[in-house]
């Protein structure tokens, strides 16, 4: 691997920048590894990077259904963000949110990270109360709510002209997250698996799992490919919203439901907007991207859904609840819009976990993931190499529901 | 959007509706009867099926009357609309 610089570039310019080398390898699929990871999105490569750091591991493979990141961690509105709700929950994301912050760093790769910060527009006094409430327990674990005034937030927002006193909804005030952060997904695709490649790690694209495979005492052995039978002790399924597909195959039920969530794109607009604008009460969350875009984000499809297409109507509700504090993009046209399918577990938390069938580790319930990506990966890697839980995901075991007690959290934009 | 089919409006857009979540199966008539494995499975797991699955819809800003839809995930086509669980 060619490491990047400054001396670097200089040198391949000399060469008309003819000779980088690929980001990473296709190789032949061998038989038998070690470990196999299922999903090369964003979990499951951040999984491997970790492993092949952190454990020493090499011999290992990560299988994808399609082409590397073509998955969710392509098709989301990268908000990187801690402001969660339960003791168990936000350490972990504190700590996902400071790993992100030196991703650039670590993989040696320009993941055009931006701590920009959010700020969440509060309409209702049961939405005032529930970021206090946040904020509170927030302030133990090192992430940060700042209360704010309507006057600084429409300083802060200048577009922001709605939600006046007449409005069916007035604003009320503001809670800023200065820890929120937005950055390039496929840089973050593409730098974990140049580095994962780099040492020795395997990437099959256009190898779908169909079935888990187990043996005579139930433990896993691998998985069935259309491309042959792949051995492995140990399995991780990282595949965002196809989790309990797999799985069924396996004999195992999860608590999740898969759901289709979606986002929309504007034309590129003059510099408007350089913080990330969350409105809970209204159901859109909006920021801009460093190309001049809106991005735009929303409420997910009512029903459960394996689809990566947007209904209508959830366009037009998401569109129009910006346009009631945002009356000025009226004038704006739309670009580009889709979804992807992710699964939620029954209490909204992730899922990290091993299961009943020995050597099968699941990664699952990333509905908001994205920010989850860097710690997920970390706790993936420590449960596959060592076999017992990350510290930090600990409170993330399938044991939680056997035992009732779950992780409840929802939503920061839509609690539907 | 879903055109849903109300036994007693005819055929129906989406929004008319509010989504009441997976159809549970039946709620176990005695929860001290079942095992823990059990309880838990009813309580937390849904069909998750690439294909139909049965979810509660309340014809809210029409009839009023709950409805059981058999939807297709993959597709959205509604193959079954029943009044009632
Ligand atoms: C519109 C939208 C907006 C979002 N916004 C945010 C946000 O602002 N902030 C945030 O934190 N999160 C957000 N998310 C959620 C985030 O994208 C996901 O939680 C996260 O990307 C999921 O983890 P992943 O990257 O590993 O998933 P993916 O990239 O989906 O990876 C899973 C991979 O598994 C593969 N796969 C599936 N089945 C198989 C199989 N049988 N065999 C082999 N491979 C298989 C898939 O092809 C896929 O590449 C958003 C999601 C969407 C859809």
């Amino acid at each position: 691997m060619a490491r990047f610089s400054f001396l670097e570039l200089a040198r391949q310019a000399l060469s008309g920048h003819q000779g980088w080398p690929r980001h990473w390898r296709s190789r032949e699929l061998q038989p038998r590894y070690d470990i196999l990871i299922i999903g090369a999105g964003g979990h499951g490569l951040a999984a491997a990077w970790h492993l092949a750091r952190d454990h020493g591991a090499r011999n290992i493979a990560v299988l994808e259904a399609g082409w590397l990141g073509g998955g969710n961690v392509a098709r989301n509105t990268v908000t990187i963000r801690s402001n969660y709700m339960r003791d168990d929950s936000i350490p972990f994301y504190v700590r996902s949110v400071a790993l992100f912050d030196r991703l650039t760093r670590d993989l040696n790769y320009n993941t055009m990270h931006s701590r920009r910060g959010m700020v969440d527009v509060l309409q209702t006094w049961g939405m005032v109360r529930d970021r206090r409430r946040r904020r509170l327990t927030m302030d133990l674990h090192g992430a940060t709510y700042r209360p704010m005034s309507v006057p600084e937030l429409r300083r802060m927002v200048p577009p922001l002209t709605g939600g006046g006193p007449d409005a069916r909804l007035p604003i009320l005030g503001a809670e800023f997250h200065p820890d929120a952060a937005v950055n390039r997904h496929d840089a973050v695709a593409w730098g974990y698996a140049r580095a994962i490649d780099a040492m020795g790690v395997e990437i099959h694209q256009n190898t779908p799992v169909r079935a888990i495979l187990r043996g005579a005492d139930g433990a896993v052995t691998g998985v069935d490919t259309p491309r042959g039978v792949v051995r492995a002790d140990k399995v991780a399924l990282a595949v965002s919203g196809h989790t309990t597909t797999l799985t069924e195959t396996a004999g195992l039920r999860l608590p999740l439901r898969t759901i289709n969530l979606s986002a929309f794109v504007s034309e590129p607009l003059q510099p408007c907007l350089d913080v990330i604008v969350n409105c809970p009460d209204l159901g859109v969350y909006l920021s801009q991207s460093d190309k001049g875009e809106l991005v735009i984000g929303g409420a997910t499809d009512l029903g459960q859904s394996f689809r990566r297409d947007v209904k209508q109507h959830v366009f037009e509700e998401t569109v129009a609840a910006m346009l009631d504090l945002f009356p000025a993009f009226r004038q704006v046209k739309m670009l580009r819009q889709w979804g992807g399918h992710l699964d939620i577990a029954h209490d909204a938390s992730p899922i990290v976990s091993a299961t009943d069938v020995p050597g099968l580790f699941v990664s699952a319930g990333w509905w908001g993931g994205y920010k989850a990506i860097p710690a997920g990966g970390m706790c993936l890697a420590h449960l596959v190499a060592t076999g017992t839980p990350h510290p930090l995901a600990a409170p993330f075991g399938l044991g939680r529901f056997r035992h009732l007690d779950y992780v409840l959290e929802a939503g920061t934009t839509t609690a539907r | 959007m879903l055109l849903i089919e109300c036994p007693f409006c005819g055929p129906r857009a989406e929004i008319e509706f509010s989504y009441g979540g997976p159809a549970a199966t039946r709620r176990p008539d005695d929860p001290a009867q079942v095992s823990d494995a059990d309880w838990v499975d009813w309580l937390t797991v849904p069909e998750n099926r690439a294909g139909p699955v049965p979810e509660r819809w309340c014809h809210a800003k029409g009839c009023g009357a709950w409805l059981t839809v058999l939807r297709d995930t993959r597709t959205h086509d509604i193959l079954d609309v029943r009044h009632g669980a």
